[in-house]
């Protein structure tokens, strides 16, 4: 008997769901052995990362205040993703996003009160937007390979961002930073520490699924991703997708970094580029981009981190365990992907 | 002796095989015997390659037997079919394009030494050249060689390895009439050596030139074997397909109406070469007609069609279409006025595989009132449009969700044309619409081109075949690098004259 991989005869609906549920269990598994080799006891550690993360109603808060950047961050990168253009410059237009809203709550002052919250996320998710939009211009125009831009885009915006809050925007006195920013500019709280950009993100989950799903735009961007020869032979423009698409992308990342800075820091400092950006390729990943699906992978991620601290205090590991463990949730996510395409057979040899 | 003489080398009997929601080969029994030539025939998807591919052993039999020699053998790899002397030559060859023709010979050889004895290895090779009449350079580049040559490179790696059955998967697809000439002349000269070889193809004068012995198959099924000699193309054909063939094709007469596409003067620069793609190209095509461009191909037809339908800027000249000029318009705006395009590359630019059948026949749709209101496409609408064109078309799939990329050739194609020709705003422009296609699809693609043309459309069709072109064009302009040889009625021009023009002799120019 000998196990081979024969090819599907279709995808099918369902594997969608099995193949990352599968992926996880086996990362679990992978993990197991690596707690073990750190002579931490598996089981106990995974149950106390998921007390961690879980156990009670705030330590759950705090995962989904956690999840939030990561979600909406995957469905950033999740759109270029279906043109199939690697933006992995998130966690930069995250940045961007961080210094444009506090650009306005700073320096817009002549604005009414109420008005500024709404134009500094406005302005974080246009500073965002260009940043994207400056791979996407050069790769729909002139074909610049966009892994490079992106990633390279990241360094100028945290160095922007560190230029901003170590020394033109700083603080006259106190902590590292710009100033604190005015209580009404902050996003309330809605349930414990969860604050309202939870109702943001969900809405653009639902926005986002129509517009993929049900849209013509959505239907070009599909064709565009699968076959870019064909879209543009049935007449889509494929570089004025690439910048439409890219923006948005940028937009999205920028709202994330510019909803953090107002619910959480409340002003740009130090940490603005936590990886929420790079974490976000892989929430993108993990839902097979599916906005629906991206809550879940979200919320899963988003749990290791806030598990691994519990993991930290209960089992005396180091921090960085929760980073590997992190890590290890995507290698059999990737290598699973084969199983969208191939299945296992038995063959049995007849002597 | 007697009785070796009439023993199968190859016998295969009974044999099963099912793949999922397809038996691909019914209750099959095949057997070749030394120094013969079987011929394969059938329809794409009659299950040809799925019958060698069990010889082969990529795929195993459900059930049934394999005999080599007079012994059953259990084959389950290309390993041990090898071992048992039987190579197949794939449609798609399997050479490293960047290494010596020698190199790719010996190449996954087995007892191979660290430091291989080249000079022996290259004085076998050029002995099996000569023997067989495979001439090639044993130290050329293999990218250096035409197909042709890489197809000879093939022969040479099996025979090397002491192939005594020869599987040749449609050989001549890729060949020029020559080629083919030599590849027969190769054939011959094995079968005097004793070995014997088969043959897999869907083309009659193929099988009536190369084989002793025909079998043919259809859907799975094994439904003839029979003397070469006894038979006629047309007997073959309609065994293969299982009805009588139509050779010649009902149409109305010529009255053609008033001209909708002119190019005038159209000139196209080719950055890389020294000649342009396109030089001073003017012709016209009128409503009612069919337009045929005949040429060897890379004379100019793929960037012809891709300058009528935006996909490439004409650097001269101008595209009219009813009398407006569309020089600069994108391929969106070409779309709009109503031109439909089947392209010459089907799986690259013809339909997105991974999208499925559904969505394809709604590429050229999804943004009209059809089948979307506003931004937003109409899912119910969508799935009834496509369910109506996969009825009226015939298009064999599973359910319209199936991913077209898991179709065959000839549904894929169907697909596409299903597709063109019901968004078809009265402008047809078909680039080897008929390639590689089996009989029965073949015969559907012209009788729908016809029909367009007797609808009132204009047809741009552009083959690589005299006959396909004299069947089914009213006129047939000759492509020659890059330039118009000569236009003609096909009711006034003969092979020869068109055969001249395509080799850049006479005509007008």
């Amino acid at each position: 008997m000998r196990l081979v991989l024969e090819k599907r005869e279709r995808r099918l609906k369902r594997m969608s769901l099995l193949i990352p549920l599968f992926s996880f269990i086996l990362s679990l598994l992978i993990g197991a052995i690596v707690l073990a080799a750190s002579k931490a006891d598996p089981i106990q550690a995974y149950a106390a990362m998921a007390k961690g993360a879980f156990g009670n109603a705030r330590r759950f808060q705090y995962t989904v205040v956690e999840a939030l950047p990561l979600l909406i961050c995957g469905l950033s990168v999740g759109i270029a993703f279906r043109l199939r253009f690697w933006n992995i410059g998130a966690e930069g237009q995250f940045v961007w996003g961080a210094i444009g809203v506090t650009w306005v709550i700073q320096f817009w002052t002549f604005l009414p009160d109420p008005l500024l919250l709404p134009a500094g996320i406005l302005v974080g998710m246009i500073a965002g937007a260009l940043w994207a939009g400056i791979p996407g211009v050069l790769k729909a125009y002139w074909a610049v390979d966009e892994t490079l831009t992106t990633l390279m885009l990241n360094y100028v915006a945290i160095g922007v961002a560190e230029y901003l809050y170590i020394k033109a925007w700083k603080a006259p006195k106190g902590i590292l930073g710009t100033p604190e920013f005015p209580e009404f500019t902050q996003l309330s709280q809605v349930w414990g520490k969860v604050h309202s950009g939870v109702f943001i993100a969900l809405a653009l989950v639902v926005i986002l699924w129509f517009l993929l799903y049900k849209t013509t735009w959505g239907f070009e961007l599909n064709m565009i991703g699968k076959n870019p020869v064909a879209a543009r032979y049935q007449g889509v423009s494929i570089e004025k997708s690439i910048v439409i698409a890219l923006l948005i992308s940028g937009a999205i990342a920028g709202l994330a970094g510019s909803l953090n800075t107002v619910a959480i820091t409340h002003r740009l400092t130090r940490g603005v580029n936590a990886g929420y950006g790079f974490t976000g390729i892989i929430i993108a990943w993990m839902s097979n981009l599916n906005p629906f699906a991206s809550i879940i992978v979200a919320i899963v991620m988003a749990s290791l981190t806030t598990g691994a601290d519990a993991l930290q205090i209960a089992m005396k590991l180091p921090e960085s365990m929760g980073a590997v463990l992190q890590g290890l949730v995507l290698i059999p996510l990737l290598a699973g992907s084969v199983f969208h395409d191939y299945h296992l057979k038995l063959i049995r040899e007849e002597e | 002796m007697e009785t070796r003489e009439r023993i199968p080398v190859v016998s295969m009997q009974h044999i099963t095989k099912h793949f999922p929601g397809v038996l691909a080969n019914d209750d099959v029994s095949l057997e070749l015997h030394a120094g013969e030539v079987l011929a394969l025939l059938g329809e794409n998807g009659a299950g040809k390659s799925t019958l060698m591919n069990m010889l082969v052993g990529l795929y195993r039999p459900d059930s049934g037997s394999i005999s080599i020699r007079g012994e059953v053998q259990h084959i389950r790899s290309p390993q041990d079919s090898m071992a048992l002397g039987i190579g197949m030559v794939h449609q798609e060859f399997m050479l490293v394009g960047n290494m010596s023709v020698l190199e790719n010979i010996i190449l996954g050889l087995k007892d191979l030494p660290v430091v291989p004895d080249v000079a022996t290895i290259r004085k076998k090779i050029t002995e099996l050249s000569d023997t067989y009449g495979l001439q090639v350079d044993p130290d050329a580049i293999i990218h250096n060689l035409s197909v042709g040559e890489q197809q000879r490179v093939e022969i040479l790696k099996l025979v090397y390895r002491g192939a005594e059955i020869l599987i040749l998967d449609e050989p001549t697809a890729v060949l020029t009439p020559g080629e083919s000439r030599d590849l027969n002349r190769i054939i011959k000269k094995m079968l005097s050596q004793g070995k014997s070889a088969i043959f897999i193809t869907h083309k009659m004068d193929e099988v009536i030139e190369f084989s002793h012995k025909v079998q043919v198959l259809r859907r799975g099924k094994s439904v003839n074997v029979i003397d070469t000699a006894s038979v006629t193309p047309r007997d073959l054909a309609n065994m293969m397909v299982g009805r009588d063939v139509l050779f010649t094709l009902d149409r109305c007469a010529f009255n053609p109406g008033e001209p909708r596409l002119r190019l005038s003067k159209v000139s196209v620069e080719n950055p890389l070469g020294s000649r342009p793609y396109l030089s001073d190209i003017s012709l016209s095509i009128r409503r009612g007609e069919i337009l045929g461009i005949a040429g060897v191909a890379g004379n100019g037809q793929t960037q012809l069609t891709e300058v009528i339908t935006g996909l490439l800027r004409a650097s001269e000249g101008t595209i009219e279409i009813d009398g407006k000029d569309v020089t600069k318009c994108t391929p969106l705006q070409i779309i709009q006025t109503g031109v439909s395009h089947i392209p010459a590359d089907r799986g690259a630019m013809g339909v997105v595989g991974d999208m499925s059948v559904g969505d394809n026949l709604a590429m050229k749709k999804y943004r009209t009132h059809e089948l979307s209101s506003g931004p937003v496409v109409k899912r119910s609408r969508l799935r009834l449009f496509a369910d109506k064109l996969i009825q009226s078309f015939i298009i064999k799939t599973p359910n319209q969700d199936t991913a077209v990329k898991f179709l065959s050739g000839g549904n894929i194609q169907k697909t596409i044309l299903a597709r063109e020709i019901d968004s078809c705003g009265g402008i047809l422009i078909a680039v080897y619409p008929s390639r590689g296609l089996d009989v029965g699809a073949t015969e559907a693609v012209r009788q729908n081109l016809i029909a367009q043309r007797d609808a009132g459309s204009a047809v741009l069709l552009v083959s690589e075949e005299l006959d396909e072109l004299q069947m089914v064009a009213d006129t047939i302009a000759v492509l020659f690098e890059g330039k118009i040889m000569g236009i003609r009625k096909v009711s006034e021009t003969n092979t020869e004259e068109l055969g001249m023009m395509m080799a850049g002799v006479g005509g007008d120019a």
